[in-house]
Order: structure tokens, then sequence, then C-alpha cells
């Protein structure tokens, strides 16, 4: 894999993984993963379930450590130097990390407090998402794609350079997908991350694809390189 | 500790909303109470026994607080929004050890009160600043260990049999301490001045505990 | 070769020596208590065990502080190997802690004994180290825990030792003082002989049950890696380091 030349700090990767390995217990969950993620870039990871993608998303969020092999985000190595780079990426994972008796207003002036954001940004996203009206409810009683609104308006309030996707779209009719896609979306203009059930739309919006299947990269390169056969095989 | 005061102030909205844990503290303390008249059979108690029956009484409701103190974070995804957070993970102690103790302050307030009226015991009145300050080192007790006895409970299968399980064994220093102390302002001829040693016993200990926790709390909350 | 079996025919042998040695000393050599006679003898087996455990436990937290600051697995097979063989230790000792109250003082129990109370409350928190592994399942997770919680602990001893021994009010005439002021020359010898070779019993019995761990450990690897992930069915759940 040609690896950009580092005498630049702008052209260093975003995210470069050299033989990523993280085990549990006695199981391999990554084994050996290897590849780099450009700034601006859309990595799409594929694969079954258990296959490892929700782990390999936490280990980039700084939320587990790498057993084997190396991790680099924004050039600083994990975990030794993840303290530095963690107000620089938002996970987006299957849970919303929200307290469902607290007004979804209030939640997400938490964690803008624990982000050092400035409370401005709070309402300007409420208004973005669309959910300025039910902000005073407690999340409790929001239905669920108004909880994914809220989810997302909570990953990008910190305006992170690199954003992790588990699965963005669940939940969302198309008039909120709409409203969410300056935000997670290509037109965000940071690197992504994402995963994705439908195969077909994480490679539509993917410049690089990570194949998983038991652990180990079954592919890694652009997504025109993958052949519908071992797509098929992934999620056989 | 910005972020300490953060999380403190939205454990304290969200305690404030759901009534969940000090009113169901109070209550506790209130049966038991009723609870030892009739296992003791007695009208009013005084001396050790009086202490002993009120540290009990305060360590069932510190229980009932440390089994409850990081179930949101669990339940709600709560931990990782703050490990995805770049700040000090040890402001997570000192949020979480702050909201017990201000959750046993606040249950105090209602259970001496009470202790007084149902139990009787002499000179109460008489002793209560000298009450008040063990009672204010012992609930340092219970914040600290019983924070860090739930940050390692919340993380196990059976969370609630874990945490009192580690935890009781740990306070035992704390509750010989604050029983001895205590005894003797609750005796007829109490003079109201607190027993140096205990205090100083509750004091060390409390720093000790404080020392450690503060020193191991990252490696409970990383992965 | 695992780091374990150097020096471990050497152990037992001076093991079984020295332990012979003391059995010696205590029966043959030590004279009979004038009070209490022959029950006194109880002594020489259950402070040396107290001391050992105590010192076990301890030890138990300066290898969870090793694992916490390196990672090494060794360090925390070290931490549950210790405190395990301390927690045998110690139940053995406090048995023989309660028949030689018996002989001394009448009953099974006392509370006027600090030393004894203090030893009880120990004992019940680290009855308590076990089951907290068991329920993490988390390999990883579970050594760190173990870790943190034997650091704790171990600093709990000789705290606790303190808080018991200042909230014993009446000084009864302790039998025994651990600075080994009271006893006689003969006495001595014989005790301090019995309390090497408990420490030594531990050594060994530490060192045969890391070795145990380990080579099921390395033969598990073995397999999977001869025979793939499969052949080789998962633990389940285990307190103990894997």
């Amino acid at each position: 894999m040609e690896i950009p030349s580092a005498t630049q700090a702008t052209d260093a990767p975003v995210v470069r993984l050299d033989g990523l390995t993280r085990h549990f217990g006695e199981r391999t969950v990554l084994r050996g993963i290897t590849l780099d993620v450009t700034a601006g870039q859309t990595l799409a990871v594929l694969g079954r379930n258990g296959a490892g993608k929700s782990t390999l998303l936490r280990i980039l969020a700084t939320l587990l450590r790498p057993h084997e092999g190396a991790v680099k985000l924004f050039g600083e190595p994990l975990p030794r130097e993840g303290w530095k780079v963690r107000g620089r990426v938002g996970l987006l994972g299957h849970e919303p990390l929200l307290y469902r008796d607290l007004t979804g207003r209030e939640n997400l002036v938490y964690h803008a407090r624990l982000h050092r954001v400035v409370p401005g940004r709070v309402d300007e996203l409420l208004d973005t998402v669309g959910m300025r009206e039910r902000a005073e409810d407690p999340v409790r009683s929001l239905s669920r794609g108004m909880v994914q609104r809220l989810t997302i308006a909570r990953a990008v309030l910190h305006a992170p350079e690199l954003l992790l996707l588990d699965e963005p779209r669940s939940n969302l009719d198309p008039a909120a997908g709409e409203l969410v896609e300056p935000l997670i979306g290509r037109a965000a203009g940071v690197t992504r991350v994402l995963t994705s059930h439908d195969p077909q739309a994480a490679l539509a919006e993917a410049d690089l694809v990570l194949a998983l299947a038991g652990g180990r990269a079954a592919y890694v390169g652009p997504p025109s390189g993958l052949d519908s056969d071992t797509l098929r095989g992934l999620y056989a | 500790m910005r972020t300490a005061a953060a999380i403190l102030r939205k454990d304290l909205v969200l305690e404030l909303r759901t009534l969940e844990t000090v009113p169901s503290m109070a209550l506790l303390s209130v049966v038991t109470f009723v609870i030892f008249h009739f296992a003791l059979n007695r009208n009013s108690l005084s001396g050790q026994v009086a202490a002993g029956v009120f540290t009990v009484t305060l360590l069932f409701a510190a229980l009932l607080a440390v089994n409850r103190l990081f179930v949101a974070e669990r339940e709600q995804g709560g931990f990782d929004a703050f490990l995805l957070a770049p700040v000090d993970r040890t402001a997570m102690l000192v949020a979480k050890a702050s909201a017990l103790l201000i959750f046993m302050m606040v249950l105090e307030v209602i259970a001496v009160p009470a202790f007084a009226l149902l139990l009787a015991p002499p000179r109460i009145g008489h002793s209560l600043p000298a009450l008040m300050l063990i009672l204010l080192l012992a609930d340092i007790a219970f914040a600290v260990i019983g924070t860090f006895v739930s940050a390692i409970a919340i993380n196990t299968r059976a969370r609630d049999l874990i945490g009192p399980m580690i935890g009781l064994p740990l306070l035992l220093p704390a509750l010989i301490a604050t029983a001895r102390g205590i005894g003797p302002l609750l005796s007829p001829h109490a003079t109201g001045s607190p027993p140096a040693k205990w205090l100083a016993v509750l004091a060390l200990y409390d720093l000790l505990n404080a020392l450690l926790a503060y020193g191991l709390f990252d490696f409970l909350v990383e992965d | 070769m695992s780091t374990h079996v150097r020096h471990l025919r050497g152990l037992t042998i001076a093991t079984a020596a020295t332990m012979t040695a003391a059995l010696a000393l205590v029966f043959f050599y030590a004279p009979l208590d004038a009070e209490q006679g022959f029950v006194q003898k109880i002594f020489y087996l259950h402070v040396p065990l107290a001391i050992v455990s105590l010192v076990g436990y301890c030890l138990g937290g300066v290898f969870g502080i090793a694992y916490l600051r390196t990672g090494k697995r060794v360090w925390d097979m070290r931490s549950y190997c210790a405190i395990h063989m301390s927690l045998i230790f110690s139940v053995a000792g406090i048995i023989a802690g309660s028949i030689w109250a018996k002989a001394s003082w009448g009953h099974w129990w006392v509370w006027s004994e600090p030393t004894l109370v203090s030893y009880l409350i120990v004992i019940l928190l680290f009855c308590t180290y076990q089951p907290l592994r068991f329920s993490i399942e988390d390999p990883e997770r579970q050594a760190r825990y173990a870790a943190v919680f034997a650091v704790v602990c171990g600093a709990f001893v000789p705290v606790n030792f303190i808080v018991v021994r200042l909230s014993v009010e009446y000084v009864h005439p302790r039998v025994l003082n651990l600075e080994g002021g009271n006893l006689p020359g003969s006495m001595k010898l014989a005790f301090y002989t019995s309390l090497l070779a408990f420490g030594l019993l531990f050594a060994t019995l530490m060192k045969y049950e890391m070795l145990a761990k380990e080579t099921r450990i390395e033969t598990r690897r073995l397999r999977r890696s001869l025979l793939g992930d499969d052949a080789v069915r998962p633990f389940g759940r285990t307190a103990a380091p894997s």
C-alpha cells in the first residue's frame, strides 16, 4: 500500500493501522489489520455481525486499546497519546449515549461541557437536526428517529475531524436522513469510517473499503476492486 | 475540576428529577429504626448500643446508594460518553464521590431527627455538633469507598451482590471508628466533646482511601 | 522452560528438610509451657501460618501493582496465586488460632485478642477476591480489576490491624509478644524454624500452582496453533487467570 510522505503534517494519514490485533480472552477478534485513511476519505467497513467491525470502531475511538500492532490517529500512537486526539474524534455507535430522564437540550449541554464546546453550538445543532421544538422533552418520550437525530447532534457537537459511524442511518426516515447529511455525509468533508448493514449504500459513498471476515482483512482497497463474489462471501 | 462539576450537576439534576435514591435511603433508615425497636425490645437506646444501631442503619442506606451510583452510566452509555471526552478520568471519581457524599448528608438530615424521635438517645441535642463532625468524616469514608466499590461492581455480572460484599470489609475500620466515636456522645453523661482518637482514625482512613482511589481509578474505567 | 521451574526441585527439598527440622524441634526440643501444657504447641503452627499468610496477602498487592504497571499477565498470575495460597494458609491459621484460644482462654473464639479479630476481618475480605474475579468475564478486565482490588486489600491489612488494636479497650495479658521478646531461647529456635519452614512451603506451593496453570495455558495455545481455533473448547467462566 502506498503510504504518503510524512514530510508535511497535512499529508500524514488521519488513520494508520499496522498489523492491528485485538483479542478477547483466547479468541482473536481482529487480526493483522493494516491500512491508511487520508484526510477527507471515507472508509467503509463491511462484514457480518461478529466480524469485528464494532471493535475496530471502538479502538479508533480510543475506547479499546490494541493488543498488538500499531494504531496512529492524526500521527499520534495509541494508546499512549490517545488523550491528545480524543477530542478530535466523534463516535456514533449503537448506543445513543443520552440520559433518558434528561431533556435533549440538557443532554447536549452536558456533552458540550465535557468537550468544552460553547453552549451556542447546542442551539445551532438542535436547529440543524430539526429538534428545536422537542428539545425540552425528556429523551424517554422521544421516538427512535428523534433519538437518532439527537445522537447525531451529540456526535458532531465538538466538530470532530474524524467521524466513526456505526450504522448511522438506522432509524432515520428519508426526510431526517436529508437533514443530517451535511453533518455526517460526504458533504461534511471530514474523514469518516463507517459501517453499514447495507453494503451497496456503504460502497456508494466509500473511497476505501475494508472487508472483515473472522477478524482478518479479506479485502482492503478501493470499492471498484471488490468483486461481487467476495462481497457475497462476506455475508454468507 | 470543571468536568467533575459538570458530572455532579448532571447527577444531581437526575436525582432531583427521578427521586430514586435519597427518598429510598430515608425510608429505609426510618423502617430500620422501627425494626431495631422490636428486635432489641427497647423504647430508648443509649451509649454504645445507640451508636451501633445508628451506624449500621447508615450503612444500610449507604449500600442502597452505592448500588445505584453507576447504574445510569452503565445502562445509558454514560461511561462511553465520558471516555470519549478529552477529560481527566478521575473527574468521574470526584463527581460520583461528591454525589454520594451529598446523598448521605441529606439522608442524615432526616435520619438523625428520626433517630432522636424514635429511639430517644440521651444528650443527642447537646452532642449535635460533635455528632455532625463524626458523621461528616464517616460520610467521606462511605463516599470514597462506596464509589470505588461501585465502579468495580458495575462491570461485573452480579453487581448488586459484589458491591456490598467487597465494600463491607473495606468499610469496617471506618464503621468501628464511627460507632466508637458516637458511643460516648450518646451516653447519659456525655460532655459533648468528640473523642479525638476516633476522629483521627476516621480522618486518616479517609485520606488513605482517597489517595488509593485517586491513584487506581484510571485502571477501572480505561479499557 | 517456564521461569517457575527454575529452583523448584531445590526449593522442594529445602522445604521438606526445614519442615522436618521444625517439627522435630517443636515436639522434641521446645519445652512444655508451664501453664497450658502440650496444647500450647499449636502456637508454633498458628503464628507462622498467620505471619506467612499476611505477608502473602501484601505480596498479592505488590504483584498487583506490578501487573498494573507492566500489563504482563505473569504478574496477574503471581498475584492470584499469592492470594489464593494465603487464603488457604490463613483459613488453616485461624482454625489453629481458635484451638489456641480454647486452650488459653477456654473459648473457641475471643473478641479480646485484637490480632485474632483483625485476622478474621482480613480473611473475610480476601474471601471476596475469587467471587469478584469469577463475576468478570472479560479476562483482561478481570485481571485488571483483580489487581486493583489486590492493591487496596494489601494496603488494608496493616491499617485494619491498627484500627482493631485501637478498639480493644481491655488489655488482655498477651500470651505472645510477636517481637520475640518473651520467648526463651529454645522456644525461639523452634518458632523461627517453623516460620522459615512455612515460608518455604508457601513459596514452593505457589511455584507449583503457577507452573500448573502456565502449563495448561501453554498446552492450549499449542493445540490451538496446531489444530486450529475450533479444536480447543473455550474455558467458559473462570476465576483463575487464563
